[in-house]
């Protein structure tokens, strides 16, 4: 096969009929040309896809509260439902170890300053825990901690935006920040692949917040992460507790969608894993139809090719070549056509996906590309689907008979 | 050097069968010269494919240099037709994007010869037919004569024991044929054996011995006073 003399009977044939290769490798450069710009956009998508959920982990549950909608139990609707921190501790204790982190949350407005600069930010107040749900990454110095919400401390761990924002020509560690009249010492900073609204904000310990805003022990809202022991339906199920549970405390009608907000993370990333699923799937069939139809047009020109050089193969066989060399003369041209038109339709793909990539972003189409596993998995393919291609032509060149190609027309 | 006994081959047209040879008996020593001659559909032509390996009979013995010729494998049969003959067609065939020395050279590379020793060889055969400075021309820039001269050089090429010649004059003008004749006698009388179809008198008489077939046997079998070809040149 690593013949030189094989490689030369080949490329001299390639080149006796320019033309007739060049015409049939297009469909093949074509569909892989479509199945590489097809892959590149879908890939695109996924990550937009994925992008929507790094910035929390994918089994979050978000619980909120509002007003009812409907009366019940002897209460009004339109009944404010406010959360506190008893009831943080009670679905701590009530779902023990189903909940793996878990944290409250409160939300303040606050104009920050340190030296000239000024600008405002939101204060997100929480547990030590919050790190873990959020997928928080301190960068310098450290996160909130136990010892925190136990003094009271007033401490803040930054964005980096807001260290970007206020501190130009210092370190923002150790330094104290003034949030709208009150100094804090900030203890960390932190980034979020959660996008700039996320780096712009200022996590404070809870307890800190709730004395300083207002004296109380109210929390905005409730975030936990369950057991990964968890599948997918038992996730659902845990969350559907929850909901009943907590409507059960306020003592809300269980048809009221309104007053008790729970918001499971594994539903939506169920739906979007089934849709980029299916997504794959189709671009996979559409890609293998329009590489069976260039295998298919291939092994036609091959078989033509076979015809047309009937004589000379019988003249071969003549001055004594074998059937396998014979086979190999066709299986390897078919293969080279293939492989070659291939790796031209993939690169003329790529480049395509690369020029139009930026362009794409405003379609929810971010970072599209072919990586590199794909190009092996391709070439793999090609090679394959060549093999495929000359199949037929081969054994059709092999059982050529000289007497019959040699006769005299 | 070549034995046929009882030989018999027919060819299946629509629901009958056309029986073509029927019971050839012909023994051929070393280094002689044979014409097989006979009108056309007299069966010359079969028994040059059956003893070129490129036809099976159906039934009968062929032995060629002590090897018995029966129920070859493709495989098998590609490479006795490379060890043991030679062929040299009315047509030429040679290959046509494929320049002179390269089509000497290709019965080399199917013995798995190295390229350098291959066109060591092809040169030898080309000079040897007077055409050393036209290795790198491709054959529709050659003359008839010329074309033929390169197809016996590519059948001399691989040095076989047999030459089959199929009308090798066939196509070609009276003095061409004269010039190419003269050229295959002074291979035999190098000590090669040839075998040669032709419905043509003269050429007939410049080889050794005529064999005659008509409707599938043999009518007659003599040997000649060779003619040399070189006295009309």
């Amino acid at each position: 096969m690593f013949d030189r003399d094989l490689w030369r009977e080949i490329f001299q044939s390639i080149n006796m009929n320019r033309t007739r290769s060049l015409l049939s490798g297009f469909t093949v450069a074509f569909a892989i040309l479509l199945f590489a710009i097809l892959f590149g956009v879908a890939n695109g998508l996924q990550n937009t896809f994925a992008e929507a959920f790094v910035d929390d982990a994918s089994n979050s549950i978000f619980i909120r509260a509002g007003r009812t909608t409907k009366a019940s139990n002897g209460l009004q609707a339109g009944r404010r439902i406010q959360f506190k921190n008893k009831d943080y501790d009670y679905i701590k204790e009530e779902f023990g170890d189903k909940v793996q982190y878990i944290t409250s949350r409160l939300y303040r407005n606050v104009n920050a300053s340190f030296r000239n600069e000024k600008n405002s930010y939101t204060v997100r107040a929480c547990h030590p825990d919050h790190q873990y749900l959020e997928n928080t990454k301190v960068t310098y110095g450290r996160f909130l901690n136990q010892s925190d919400m136990e003094n009271k401390t007033k401490v803040v761990v930054i964005g980096r935006l807001v260290e970007e924002d206020l501190f130009i020509k210092t370190t923002p560690v150790g330094k104290y920040i003034n949030l709208s009249g009150i100094q804090y010492k900030v203890v960390g900073v932190f980034e979020d692949d959660g996008g700039d609204n996320e780096e712009r904000l200022i996590y404070m310990p809870l307890t800190t917040a709730q004395q300083v805003y207002g004296n109380n022990d109210y929390v905005d809202q409730i975030n936990l992460t369950y057991n990964p022991n968890l599948k997918f339906d038992q996730a659902l199920d845990f969350s559907n507790l929850i909901t009943e549970k907590l409507k059960d405390r306020f003592s809300v009608a269980s048809s009221d969608q309104r007053a008790i907000r729970v918001r499971n993370l594994a539903n939506e990333a169920q739906a979007i894993n089934q849709m980029t699923t299916g997504l794959g799937i189709i671009i996979l069939v559409i890609g293998f139809g329009t590489l069976i139809a260039g295998v298919v047009g291939i092994s036609n020109i091959m078989i033509f090719i076979v015809k047309e050089r009937t004589k000379e193969i019988g003249i071969r066989k003549a001055l004594g070549a074998s059937p396998k060399s014979i086979v190999s003369i066709i299986l390897i041209e078919s293969i080279l056509i293939t492989l070659i038109a291939g790796f031209v339709g993939l690169f003329i793909g790529m480049g395509v996906v690369e020029l139009a990539g930026p362009s794409l972003e405003k379609y929810f189409i971010k970072d599209a590309g072919v990586s590199t596993s794909t190009i092996i998995g391709a070439t793999f393919t090609l090679i394959v689907a060549g093999g495929i291609a000359g199949y037929l032509p081969a054994k059709k060149a092999s059982r050529i008979k000289p007497i019959v190609a040699l006769r005299d027309d | 050097m070549l034995k046929i006994n009882k030989l018999h081959k027919s060819y299946p047209i629509g629901d009958s069968s056309l029986h073509v040879l029927k019971g050839i008996d012909l023994s051929v020593e070393s280094g002689e010269m044979v014409a097989i001659m006979g009108s056309s559909g007299s069966g010359k032509s079969t028994l040059l494919n059956i003893i070129g390996m490129l036809d099976e009979a159906d039934e009968g013995e062929y032995v060629l240099d002590n090897v018995p010729i029966k129920n070859l494998t493709e495989k098998k049969a590609a490479i006795y037709r490379n060890k043991f003959l030679g062929f040299i067609f009315q047509s030429f065939n040679l290959i046509n994007y494929k320049n002179a020395l390269d089509n000497v050279a290709l019965p080399l590379y199917y013995q798995g010869l190295k390229r350098k020793e291959r066109i060591e060889k092809g040169l030898f055969h080309l000079e040897k037919v007077g055409l050393r400075d036209w290795a790198d021309h491709l054959p529709n820039e050659l003359s008839g004569g010329q074309k033929q001269r390169v197809a016996i050089a590519r059948a001399l090429a691989a040095n076989p024991k047999l030459l089959l010649a199929d009308e090798p004059t066939g196509a070609l003008d009276t003095k061409t044929s004269h010039e190419i004749m003269e050229f295959i006698q002074s291979l035999n009388d190098e000590g090669k054996t040839i075998l040669m179809v032709t419905h043509e008198e003269d050429i007939a008489n410049m080889c050794k011995r005529i064999v005659r077939l008509k409707d599938g046997v043999i009518m007659e079998d003599t040997f000649v006073e060779q003619v040399r070809a070189s006295q009309y040149v």
